[in-house]
C-alpha cells in the first residue's frame, strides 16, 4: 500500500511539473478523463500515435528544407501546420508553441529560421516523449502494485 | 424496405439524441483516436476515415446512412470546404468543420460554405455532445418545409406523382433506385408521418446527378440574376420536389460557383502569367489573368478566335460576374470599323451585383477603346467564350487602359473583315444566366447588345478587345495563348455565373470543354492553335449564338456529370 501511495505521489508530482513546465496542457487531462474501461490504455495509444505522425512530419519538414534547389515553403508549412494539429490533440503545448513560430518563418520564406524551428520543434519533441514515457512507466508501475492511476487536474 | 432505407431506424432504437451516426474525417489519426472516443462516449454512432474521397464514397453508398458529418478543413487530398460543399449539394447533412485554426476569415468561409459549425481544435466533450441539435433544427425545418402552405401543396403533387410510382417502382429499390425514387419513398413516408414530426422521417433529397442537372439547366434559363426557387421548381418540373427544397440547393451552389470562380481566377492569374511573354504589341494591360493582353496585336482581333475558342467556356461563362463582365454582350459595336469605344465602365457597374469577383467592369475605367472593333455588325461572338471576362476579373482595374490603348487597331478594313467574319453574336449574352454579360444585358434588354455603346461592359469590350486583337494576329502562339487564358477566363467567368458546371479546375475544365467543344480544334497546347480564323469564321458563323443553343452546349457538355464532379475533384464517380 505505501508503495502504491509512493508511486501514486510520484505521478502526481510528475504530471504537475509536466503540466507547470508547458509540457503539457488541460487537453492531456481531457485525454486521461476518456480513459475508461473500454479502452484502459487509451492515452498511451493516442500518445504512439502522435508520435508516429510526429517523426513522420519531421522528416517531410527536413527533407522540404534540404532542398536545394528550391524550398518549397507551402509543403513545408502545411507539415507544420498538421504538426500545430497533432500536438494540439494530446496537450503539447510546447511543440504547438514552436509550430507558431515555425509557420512566420514560412510566411516570411526564411529557410534559417525554418530550420531552426525544425531544430526546436525536434528537441521538443524528443524531450516530451522521454517525459512522457517516464509517466506512462510509473502508470504501469501503480497499476502492477494494484494501485489506481490518480486524476490530476 | 423503405423503412432500412431511412436511414432513420438506427437511431431510432435509443432516444434521441443517441444513437446518432456521425461520420468523422480527419487526415490526423490521433484527433481521428480521440474524437471517436469522445463520441463514443456521447453515445454516439461513429464511423471515421481520413480521407475525403474515402468519407464521400461512404456517404454516397449509403445515402442515410449518417446523420451528420465532421469533417477536418485541412485535409491532403480535398480542401474541407469542398468536401462541404459535397455534401451539401449532394446529400443535404449537416457538416460541421474543425481546424486548430481559429481565424475568423476561415471560420466565415466555413459558415459561407454552408457550415452548420465550426469547431476549435483542442475539442472538449461538452461541444461534441450539442452536434445533435443541427441534425434536430434540420429535421425541423424540412418537415416544417413539407407542413407549410406550399409544401402541402406539393406533396399533394407528389402524392399524385407518387401513385405513378406506387406499387413495386421504387419500394423494391434499395441502393440501386435512383435517388429519385427514394425521395419519393421518404417522400411518401413522410406524408404519412407529417403529423409527429419528431419521428417524421426526413425528406431529404438526394440530389442525383441528373436532378441537377436539370436544375442547373432551369437556373440557366432563367438567368442566373432572376433565378428564384419557385421559378427553377416550375421550369424543373419534377412533381416531387419542394420549393424548400430548391432554395436550399440553390444556396449551396451559389456557394459551389463562388468557390470556383475564386478557384479559376487564381488559376487564370497564374496562366495569365504565362503567357506574358507572348508577343504582344504593348500589352501592358494586366488583366486579371492578364497577359492575355499582351497578346493582343495590334491588328484588329479575329473576334471569332476567342469566341470559338470559348464555345465550351462559354457555356461556363459565370453568371457571377454579372456586375463586371456584363459588358460583354454588347462589346462595343458601336462604330463600325471605328474604334470601338468601349466604355468599360458603364453600366455594369449597375449591374454587378453578386460578381464575386470584385473585378467590376467598371473598374476598368480606362475607356479603353477598342478602336479595332468596328463594329459595324453587331459583334457577335460566342460569349461563352469571352472568358476575357475572367481577366477584367481578376485584374483590378485591368489595366485595360494600357493594354487598349496599344491596341493600334488595324485598318478599318481589317477590323470590318474580321467583324464580318467573326459575326460575333452577342445575343447570348442575352442569357443572363450565361455570364456577366448576360447579365449586362438583363436588365437592358436584348437590343442593348448591339450597340455597344456604354451598355457594353467594360469587360466584354475589353474582352472582346482582346479577343480580337488576339485574333487579329492571328500568331498561332498568341492565339493559342490567349485561347487558354480566354478559356480559362471564360471557364471562370462561367463558374461564376454560375451558368455551367463548375470547372474546378480550368486546366482541366479547358481541356475538357475544348475536347468536348467540337469547335476547337485547338489544343490546349499553344503549338496545336490551329485555331486559325478560317475555323474561328465557321464558329462564328453558327452563331448567333442562341441562348439556348449554348444552354444545350453548355448541357452537352458541361452537365455530363462526370464532367461536373468529376472535373471538380474527380470524385464523382
Amino acid at each position: 500500500m505505501d508503495v502504491v501511495n509512493q508511486l501514486q505521489r510520484q505521478f502526481i508530482d510528475y504530471s504537475a511539473s509536466l503540466h507547470r513546465e508547458g509540457f503539457l496542457d488541460d487537453q492531456f487531462t481531457q485525454l486521461q478523463k476518456l480513459q475508461d474501461d473500454n479502452s484502459p490504455d487509451f492515452v498511451v495509444e493516442v500518445a504512439s500515435l502522435f508520435f508516429e505522425d510526429c517523426e513522420k512530419l519531421i522528416n517531410n519538414m527536413a527533407r522540404a528544407l534540404e532542398q536545394q534547389q528550391g524550398v518549397d515553403f507551402k509543403q513545408v508549412d502545411a507539415s507544420v501546420h498538421q504538426l500545430k494539429g497533432s500536438s494540439s490533440s494530446i496537450g503539447a503545448m510546447r511543440v504547438k508553441d514552436v509550430c507558431i513560430a515555425f509557420r512566420s518563418f514560412c510566411e516570411a520564406q526564411n529557410r534559417e529560421g525554418c530550420l531552426r524551428c525544425l531544430q526546436q520543434v525536434t528537441h521538443e519533441y524528443s524531450l516530451l516523449k522521454n517525459k512522457l514515457q517516464t509517466l506512462f512507466r510509473l502508470q504501469q508501475q501503480i497499476l502492477a502494485a494494484g494501485g489506481s492511476i490518480p486524476v490530476v487536474e | 424496405m423503405v423503412l432500412a432505407e431511412s436511414g432513420f431506424s438506427s437511431p431510432r432504437n435509443d432516444a434521441f439524441p443517441a444513437g446518432l451516426r456521425v461520420l468523422v474525417v480527419d487526415d490526423d489519426p490521433t484527433w481521428l483516436k480521440i474524437l471517436e472516443k469522445m463520441l463514443k462516449k456521447c453515445s454516439y454512432e461513429v464511423t471515421t476515415c481520413c480521407l475525403a474521397r474515402e468519407a464521400l464514397n461512404l456517404l454516397r453508398e449509403r445515402k442515410d446512412g449518417y446523420d451528420i458529418v465532421i469533417s477536418d478543413v485541412n485535409m491532403p487530398d480535398m480542401d474541407g470546404f469542398k468536401l462541404l460543399e459535397h455534401v451539401g449539394l449532394e446529400m443535404d447533412l449537416p457538416v460541421i468543420m474543425m481546424s486548430v485554426d481559429g481565424e475568423t476569415s476561415r471560420v466565415m468561409k466555413g459558415v459561407q460554405h454552408g457550415a452548420c459549425d465550426y469547431l476549435l481544435k483542442p475539442i472538449r466533450m461538452k461541444e461534441l455532445r450539442n452536434i445533435w441539435q443541427h441534425v434536430f433544427r434540420k429535421k425541423i425545418h424540412e418537415v416544417r418545409d413539407i407542413e407549410s402552405l406550399e409544401g402541402f401543396e406539393s406533396i399533394q403533387m407528389t402524392r399524385s406523382g407518387y401513385d405513378l410510382f406506387d406499387d413495386g417502382h421504387f419500394l423494391s429499390g434499395d441502393d440501386t433506385t435512383s435517388g429519385r425514387k427514394r425521395k419519393d419513398a421518404d417522400n411518401k413516408h413522410d406524408d404519412r408521418e407529417l403529423s409527429d414530426p419528431s419521428s417524421t422521417k426526413k425528406a431529404r433529397v438526394v440530389w442525383t446527378v441528373d436532378l441537377h442537372q436539370k436544375f442547373v439547366k432551369a437556373v440557366n434559363q432563367i438567368g442566373f440574376d432572376k433565378v428564384g426557387p419557385k421559378k427553377i421548381l416550375d421550369l424543373m418540373n419534377v412533381p416531387w420536389l419542394t420549393r424548400e427544397n430548391v432554395a436550399s440547393h440553390l444556396q449551396k451552389y451559389r456557394l459551389y460557383l463562388s468557390r470556383l470562380q475564386k478557384e479559376s481566377d487564381i488559376k487564370n492569374s497564374f496562366i495569365g502569367m504565362k503567357h506574358s511573354d507572348l508577343p504582344s504589341k504593348d500589352s501592358t494591360a494586366s488583366f486579371g489573368p492578364h497577359k492575355a493582353m499582351n497578346m493582343i496585336p495590334d491588328d484588329v482581333p479575329n473576334g471569332t478566335y476567342s469566341f470559338s475558342a470559348s464555345n465550351s467556356l462559354a457555356q461556363n461563362v459565370d453568371l457571377k460576374g454579372q456586375g463586371d463582365l456584363k459588358g460583354i454582350t454588347s462589346a462595343p459595336v458601336a462604330e463600325p470599323k471605328g474604334a470601338l469605344s468601349i466604355d468599360i465602365h458603364d453600366s455594369h457597374e449597375a449591374k454587378s451585383t453578386q460578381m464575386s469577383f470584385d473585378h467590376s467592369l467598371g473598374s476598368v475605367d480606362s475607356a479603353v477603346s477598342f478602336a479595332s472593333f468596328n463594329s459595324t455588325t453587331p459583334l457577335q461572338y460566342p460569349w461563352t467564350e469571352i472568358p476575357e471576362i475572367q481577366f477584367k476579373q481578376e485584374c483590378e482595374p485591368l489595366h485595360l487602359e494600357n493594354g487598349f490603348s496599344q491596341l493600334p487597331l488595324p485598318g478599318p478594313s481589317m477590323i470590318e473583315n474580321e467583324a464580318n467574319r467573326s459575326r460575333i453574336e452577342v445575343k447570348p449574352l442575352l442569357d443572363e444566366s450565361r455570364s456577366n454579360f448576360v447579365e449586362h444585358l438583363g436588365p437592358v434588354g436584348a437590343e442593348d447588345l448591339f450597340p455597344i455603346q456604354s451598355k457594353s461592359q467594360s469587360l466584354n469590350n475589353q474582352v472582346f478587345d482582346l479577343i480580337s486583337a488576339t485574333k487579329s494576329s492571328m500568331k498561332t502562339q498568341d492565339v493559342g495563348l490567349n485561347y487558354l487564358a480566354d478559356s480559362e477566363f471564360a471557364l471562370r467567368n462561367l463558374n461564376a455565373s454560375g451558368v455551367g458546371v463548375p470547372l474546378a479546375t480550368l486546366s482541366e475544365d479547358l481541356q475538357i470543354c475544348w475536347l468536348q467543344g467540337d469547335c476547337y480544334p485547338m489544343n490546349y497546347g499553344l503549338q496545336d492553335l490551329e485555331c486559325s480564323t478560317n475555323d474561328n469564321p465557321a464558329l462564328m458563323a453558327e452563331t448567333p449564338f442562341h441562348l439556348y443553343d449554348v444552354l444545350r452546349f453548355d448541357h452537352e457538355h458541361l452537365f455530363d456529370p462526370t464532367e461536373y464532379y468529376a472535373i471538380d475533384q474527380g470524385l464523382f464517380a
